[in-house]
C-alpha cells in the first residue's frame, strides 16, 4: 500500500505541475476592454498585442507580449502629453528674462491639447515662479526635472500603465484569457492534482495506524526526506520557487487558480484571486497533515486537542469566515490575525476599508486592537504564548501540522540562540517603527518621517518581510531548517508576546525532580531549537522567549520529565531546582 | 593550584569535573578512551533507531570543555601508579596528579558459552558496541536478545525498529522479576508481546551454534532457535581493569567508603565502577544507574573543593520505558510479597496504566511504582520521607500526578 500512496502523491504533483504547461491563453479585443477599463487605454494596448491576438500563447509568451505593449504604450503616452522641446526652449527663455508665472504659463499652455500639461505644470512647478536664473543649462536643468517627475507621477500613472497597474494586468489578463482543461474541467483536473495527492497523504497517515500507539520516530534522521538528503531538497526547492511565484509572479498561475474557481464561486459568489488559491492550499495541508499528526500522536492527548485547535482555526476563521464576510458585502476580516504579525493592519488603505464598512468595520477594528493590544498580553500571561504559536496562529498551524515532520531540523547551538535574538527582535523593532510611521502619515497627510518615505518602508517590509521571509524561508526552508524558521527567527508578535512569556506569565515546562537522562530527545525534536536538555538535566524549569508551547518535548521524553503548565507565577524559574 | 585528573569521561567523571570546575581553579584533566566528548550513553538506542544522530547525544556542544578550562585526552590510561600518583596512557604519556577521580563505568557480563566470540554476537555498552551494532544488524532477519534486563529491552526494541523478528530470552519466569512485583512483570510481559516481539520465559541458553557468525543458539528446554544476530544482554559489571593490580581496594567494583574515597589517599571512585562498602540506608552498595553517576559526581566535587560531603542519594529512583510503556519507580517496592508490607495496586480499563503504592505496617507509604503513567518526583520523594499514610495518598493522587495536560486524572482512569 505504501507504494500505492506513494504513487498517488507522485502522480498529484506531477498532474499539478503539468497543468500550467498544457494551459494556454487566447486575447480577444474584448477581453482587453474587459481588463482595462480605460477605453483609451485599451485601444493603446490593443494595437501592441495584435499579433497574439486570437491565438493561444504560453503564459510566458503573454507575458512578454504585455511588457512590450506597455512599454510602448508607456513611450507614446509619454510623447503625447509631456512637454514638448518648443515647449521646453519656450519655458526656459521665460525662465531666463525672469517672467515664469501662472499667466505666462498658462497664455503658453493655453488650448485643449494642452490642459493637462498646464495642470501638471503648475502643480510641479510653480515653485519656479518669479526665480531668477541666468544660466540656460541652470533652468533648462531644473525643466527637465520637473518634466521628468511630472512622465513619474502624473502621466504615467493617471494615463499610462505604472509599476502597480502592471502587475495587477498581467495577472487580470492572464487569468481572463486562459484556456485550456484548467478551465473547461477545473474540477477533475483538482481531482488528479490535489485531490490525488491528499489521498495519497491521508493514506500514508493510516499506514501510522500499523504501529502500535506511541513515539515512532524511527528512521526520521534517515529518510530522504525529513534529514536534509534528496527528497527533502526536492521538497524545499518545490517550496521556495511556489512561494517566489505567488508573491512575485502570480500571472503566470492562473491555471492553476482557474481550478479553485467553482469553489470560490460557490463560496464568495465570485471568481478566486491567487491568494484565494493559496488560503485553499493551506488550509487542505493543514487539515490533512492534521489528521496525520492526529494519528501519529494519537496517544497524546494534549497533541490532539491542539492540532484540532489550529485545524479549526485556519479552516474557519482564517479561510472561510473571510470569504463570507466578502459576500456579505463586508470587509474581508481575520479575526485571529493579529498586529504586528498582520503588519498591514494599520495601512490607511486597511483603516479606511473598515472605516467606511459601518458597525462592523468599527467592530473589526476594536478587535484587532484590543487583541494587540489587550488580548494578547492577558492571554500570554495566563498560558503563554502557545495560547496562539501553537494553537490559533495560521504560521503556527502549518508548521504544526505540515511541518511537523521536520521539526527536528532546527539548530540548537548558542549560536543559533544568538542569531535568532537578533533577527527577530530587529524584526519586531522595524514592525513597530514601520506601523507608526504609517499612522504618522496616515493622521498628518505627509509621507516623510526624517527623511524616510513611509509607503518605501512599507513595501520594503511588505516584500522583505511579509513576503520573502515569512513565506519563501519560512515554509521553504521547512526541510533545511525545521518548520518554524519564521516563528523563530522572524515573527514581530512572536517576539513580542516571548517578552511577556518570559518576564511575566504563569506559563512553564516543569522538569521532574532528577529524572533526566540526558538523552536529547526533547532538545533534538524541539521545533525552536530550544536546548530543552540543558535546563531539564540541571533540574531547571524550562523558561525561554521562544517556547511556543508544542508539547512535543514532552511527548518524546522517555522518562517522562517535562510538563508543560501553567502555575503560579512567582518561583517558576525553580532556581533551587531539584539537582544542584 | 592543584592538578585533578577524572579518568573516564560518562555522567559521573563529567558531572565531578563540571561541579569541580564551578568551584575552584585547579586544573581539570579528563580522559577517556572511548569517545572525546561526553555523550548520553542511555541515548545509543536513539541514534541505531534513528531519532537522533550521534552528535544529539552530546548534552555540551564541543566549545564548552575549552571554555571552561577542561582538558579532555583521548587516550587509555594503561598504567596507575599510586605510589608516585602518575598515570600513564597507551601512547606511554605519563601523567601526574594531585588528585585522581576514577569513574570507570561497567562492563557488560560475557555469557560464560563457547561461540560468544562469533561474529554477530555482542553486547550494548560502548560506542562502540553501537557502531558494531550497525553492522552486525545488516542483513539480519531472526535476532536472538538473551537477558531480561533493562538493556536487554532496549536492544530488543532497536532491533525490531528495522524489522528484524527478535526472540527475548530471559531466565526468570517472568520479565524482570527480580525488580518489579508480579503485577507490573506482567504488564511488561503483556506489553513486550504486543509489540511483535517472540519472549521465551523461563529459559536459559545452552549451546551457541555457528561457523565464523551466530547462526542460531538453542535453549535449555532443547528448541533451537535460528538468529543471525546475537545480543547478550545479561547484565553488568563494574570496571575495575585498571585497578586490579594496583593498592586500591576492590570487591566486585571499587571499594569506597560513604566519602566515595578509595582506600589510597587523594583517590576517589565514582558511579558504576564503585561498590559501596557502607551504603546509605534504602540504597544496595552498587546501584550502577545514571543518577546515581550523577549524584557521586556532583557529591565528590564537593569534598575535592574542600567541603567533605558524604554521599547522600536521598530516595531511591529510577524509571525506564519499556517500548511504549513508561516506568517509574520511588522508594522501597519489594518484587515479592515481604512480611510487613502490603500495598495498594491498580490498574485502568485497559491494562495498561498501573499504579502501585506500596505502605508498611503503619500504613506509611514507603515505596512507589508506575506502568504507563507519569508521576512527580518531588512530589513522591515528599510522601515517602514524611511517611505519608495510604488513606492520604489516595486522597491527594493530584499531588503526584505528572502526566500531560488533558490526560484523564489518577484518581479516576485508575479502578
Ligand atoms: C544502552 C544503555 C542504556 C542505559 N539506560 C539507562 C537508563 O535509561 N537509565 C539509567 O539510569 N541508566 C541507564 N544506563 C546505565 C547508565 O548509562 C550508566 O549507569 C552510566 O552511564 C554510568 O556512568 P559512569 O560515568 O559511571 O560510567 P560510563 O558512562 O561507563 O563511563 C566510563 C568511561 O570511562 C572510560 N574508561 C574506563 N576505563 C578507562 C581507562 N582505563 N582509560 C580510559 N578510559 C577508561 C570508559 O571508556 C567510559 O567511557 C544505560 C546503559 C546502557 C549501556
Ligand atoms: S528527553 Fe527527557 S530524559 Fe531526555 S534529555 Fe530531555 S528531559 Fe532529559
Amino acid at each position: 500500500m505504501q507504494r500505492v500512496y506513494t504513487f498517488l502523491i507522485i502522480a498529484g504533483f506531477a498532474v499539478f505541475l503539468v497543468i500550467p504547461l498544457v494551459s494556454f491563453h487566447l486575447l480577444s479585443p474584448n477581453t482587453i476592454r474587459d481588463v482595462v477599463a480605460d477605453p483609451a487605454r485599451a485601444s493603446l494596448l490593443e494595437k501592441e498585442l495584435r499579433s497574439i491576438m486570437g491565438k493561444e500563447v504560453s503564459s510566458i509568451t503573454l507575458q512578454r507580449q504585455l511588457g512590450n505593449a506597455f512599454a510602448i504604450a508607456n513611450e507614446a503616452i509619454v510623447n503625447r502629453y509631456s512637454l514638448t522641446g518648443q515647449q521646453v526652449d519656450q519655458l526656459v527663455n521665460l525662465m531666463l528674462a525672469n517672467r515664469l508665472n501662472q499667466a505666462t504659463v498658462d497664455s503658453l499652455l493655453a488650448g485643449p491639447d494642452n490642459e493637462f500639461r498646464k495642470t501638471a505644470f503648475s502643480n510641479y512647478a510653480n515653485w519656479l515662479y518669479g526665480r531668477a536664473y541666468t544660466r540656460d543649462e541652470a533652468a533648462r536643468e531644473a525643466l527637465l526635472t520637473i518634466s521628468g517627475n511630472i512622465n513619474n507621477y502624473e502621466v504615467i500613472p493617471k494615463l499610462g500603465f505604472d509599476r502597480y497597474k502592471k502587475k495587477s494586468l498581467q495577472y487580470s489578463f492572464a487569468k481572463a484569457s486562459l484556456t485550456g482543461p484548467a478551465v473547461t474541467h477545473p474540477w477533475m483536473l483538482m481531482f488528479f492534482s490535489f485531490g490525488l495527492v491528499i489521498v495519497g497523504a491521508i493514506g500514508f497517515s493510516l499506514q501510522l495506524l500499523k504501529e502500535p500507539p506511541g513515539i515512532k520516530n524511527n528512521d526520521t534522521f534517515r529518510h530522504p526526506a525529513t534529514s536534509r538528503k534528496w527528497l527533502g531538497i526536492i521538497i524545499g526547492t518545490f517550496l521556495i520557487l511556489f512561494y517566489i511565484v505567488l508573491y512575485f509572479y502570480p500571472e503566470l498561475m492562473t491555471s492553476w487558480v482557474a481550478l479553485v474557481d467553482p469553489i470560490s464561486f460557490w463560496l464568495k459568489g465570485s471568481e478566486a484571486g491567487h491568494f484565494f488559491l493559496y488560503g485553499f492550499l493551506y488550509t487542505i495541508s493543514v487539515v490533512v497533515m492534521g489528521v496525520r499528526m492526529i494519528i501519529k500522536y494519537r496517544h497524546n492527548r494534549y497533541q490532539i486537542v491542539r492540532t484540532l485547535s489550529v485545524m479549526f482555526f485556519q479552516t474557519t476563521l482564517a479561510f472561510i469566515l473571510p470569504e463570507i464576510l466578502v459576500r456579505l458585502n463586508q470587509p474581508y476580516f481575520d479575526f485571529k490575525n493579529i498586529w504586528p504579525l498582520d503588519y498591514d493592519f494599520f495601512f490607511d488603505f486597511e483603516l479606511n476599508k473598515l472605516i467606511a464598512s459601518g458597525q462592523m468595520g468599527v467592530f473589526m477594528l476594536v478587535w484587532g486592537i484590543a487583541l494587540a493590544l489587550i488580548g494578547v498580553p492577558v492571554f500570554t500571561y495566563f498560558y503563554g504564548k502557545r495560547w496562539y504559536c501553537s494553537w490559533v496562529c495560521g504560521c503556527g498551524g502549518l508548521a504544526e501540522t505540515l511541518g511537523d515532520p521536520f521539526r527536528h531540523l532546527s539548530d540548537k547551538s548558542l549560536r543559533a540562540w544568538k542569531i535568532e535574538q537578533g533577527s527577530i527582535y530587529t524584526v519586531m523593532v522595524f514592525a513597530v517603527v514601520m506601523t507608526m510611521g504609517v499612522l504618522y502619515t496616515y493622521f498628518t497627510g505627509s509621507a516623510t518621517v526624517v527623511g524616510f518615505n513611509t509607503y518605501t518602508v512599507r513595501e520594503v517590509y511588505g516584500a522583505f518581510i511579509g513576503a520573502v521571509f515569512a513565506g519563501v524561508v519560512g515554509t521553504g526552508f521547512y526541510p533545511f531548517m525545521g518548520n518554524r524558521v519564521w516563528c523563530r527567527f522572524g515573527c514581530p508578535l512572536a517576539a513580542y508576546m516571548g517578552i511577556i512569556q518570559r518576564f511575566k506569565s504563569r506559563f512553564r515546562i516543569t522538569t521532574n525532580g532528577g529524572q533526566c537522562i540526558s538523552c536529547g530527545n526533547c532538545s533534538t525534536y524541539c521545533e525552536m531549537g530550544i536546548d530543552v536538555r540543558a535546563y531539564a538535566q540541571k533540574g531547571e524549569n524550562i523558561i525561554r522567549a521562544s517556547c511556543v508551547g508544542c508539547g512535543i518535548c514532552a511527548a518524546v521524553c522517555p522518562r517522562g520529565v517535562l510538563k508543560l503548565e501553567n502555575g503560579p507565577a512567582r518561583d517558576r524559574f525553580n532556581p533551587n531546582g531539584f539537582i544542584k | 593550584m592543584g592538578k585533578i585528573v577524572i579518568i573516564g569521561n560518562g555522567i559521573a567523571g563529567i558531572t565531578a569535573a563540571r561541579h569541580i570546575r564551578k568551584m575552584s581553579d585547579d586544573a581539570i584533566v579528563v580522559i577517556s578512551a572511548e569517545s572525546k566528548y561526553f555523550f548520553s550513553r542511555t541515548a545509543l538506542m536513539y541514534v541505531f533507531m534513528g531519532h537522533m544522530k550521534f552528535e544529539h547525544t552530546q548534552p555540551y556542544e564541543n566549545w564548552f570543555w575549552k571554555k571552561n578550562k577542561i582538558q579532555l585526552i583521548e587516550s587509555q590510561v594503561t598504567h596507575l601508579n599510586t605510589a608516585n600518583k602518575q598515570l600513564t596512557l597507551r601512547s606511554g604519556e605519563v601523567i601526574p596528579y594531585h588528585k585522581l577521580v576514577l569513574a570507570l563505568g561497567s562492563k557488560p557480563r560475557p555469557l560464560p558459552l563457547v561461540g560468544a566470540e562469533l561474529a554477530g554476537v555482542q553486547s550494548l555498552y560502548t560506542k562502540q558496541d553501537l557502531h558494531l551494532m550497525e553492522q552486525n544488524s545488516q542483513g539480519v532477519q531472526q535476532a536472538v536478545v538473551v537477558g531480561g534486563g533493562l538493556i536487554g529491552i532496549e536492544m530488543a526494541e532497536m532491533l525490531h525498529s528495522r524489522d528484524i523478528h527478535v526472540t527475548l530470552v530471559v531466565r526468570e519466569d517472568s520479565y524482570w522479576n527480580i525488580v518489579l512485583p508480579k503485577e507490573e512483570s506482567e504488564m511488561v510481559n503483556r506489553h513486550i508481546r504486543s509489540r511483535g516481539v517472540t519472549l521465551r520465559l523461563g529459559r536459559t541458553v545452552q549451546q551457541i551454534k555457528g561457523q565464523e557468525r551466530v547462526e542460531g543458539i538453542a535453549l535449555d528446554d532443547g528448541t533451537d532457535l535460528p538468529c543471525q544476530f546475537l545480543g547478550i544482554t545479561i547484565g553488568v559489571m563494574p570496571n575495575t581493569g585498571l585497578v586490579e593490580n594496583s593498592e586500591i581496594d576492590t570487591h566486585h567494583g571499587i571499594l569506597v567508603d560513604e566519602y566515595l574515597q578509595t582506600n589510597v589517599p587523594d583517590v576517589y571512585a565514582i558511579g558504576d565502577c564503585v561498590e559501596l562498602r557502607n551504603p546509605p540506608p534504602g540504597h544496595r552498595a552498587m546501584e550502577p544507574v545514571w543518577y546515581t553517576g550523577r549524584i557521586m559526581g556532583e557529591t565528590v566535587a564537593q569534598t575535592l573543593c574542600g567541603k567533605p560531603t558524604a554521599y547522600a542519594p536521598g530516595i531511591w529512583f529510577n524509571s525506564a520505558k519499556f517500548f511504549d510503556l513508561e516506568y517509574q519507580t520511588y522508594g522501597f517496592v519489594p518484587p515479592t510479597p515481604r512480611e510487613g508490607y502490603d500495598s495498594y495496586y491498580r490498574e485502568d480499563r485497559k491494562n495498561e496504566r498501573a499504579l502501585r503504592l506500596t505502605y508498611d505496617t503503619n500504613n506509611n507509604i514507603v515505596g512507589i511504582n508506575s506502568l504507563g503513567l507519569r508521576l512527580n518526583h518531588q512530589a513522591c520523594e515528599r510522601w515517602i520521607s514524611m511517611g505519608k499514610t495510604l488513606e492520604y495518598a489516595l486522597a491527594h493522587l493530584e499531588e503526584i500526578d505528572f502526566d500531560p495536560e488533558f490526560y484523564p486524572k489518577l484518581n479516576r482512569s485508575l479502578v
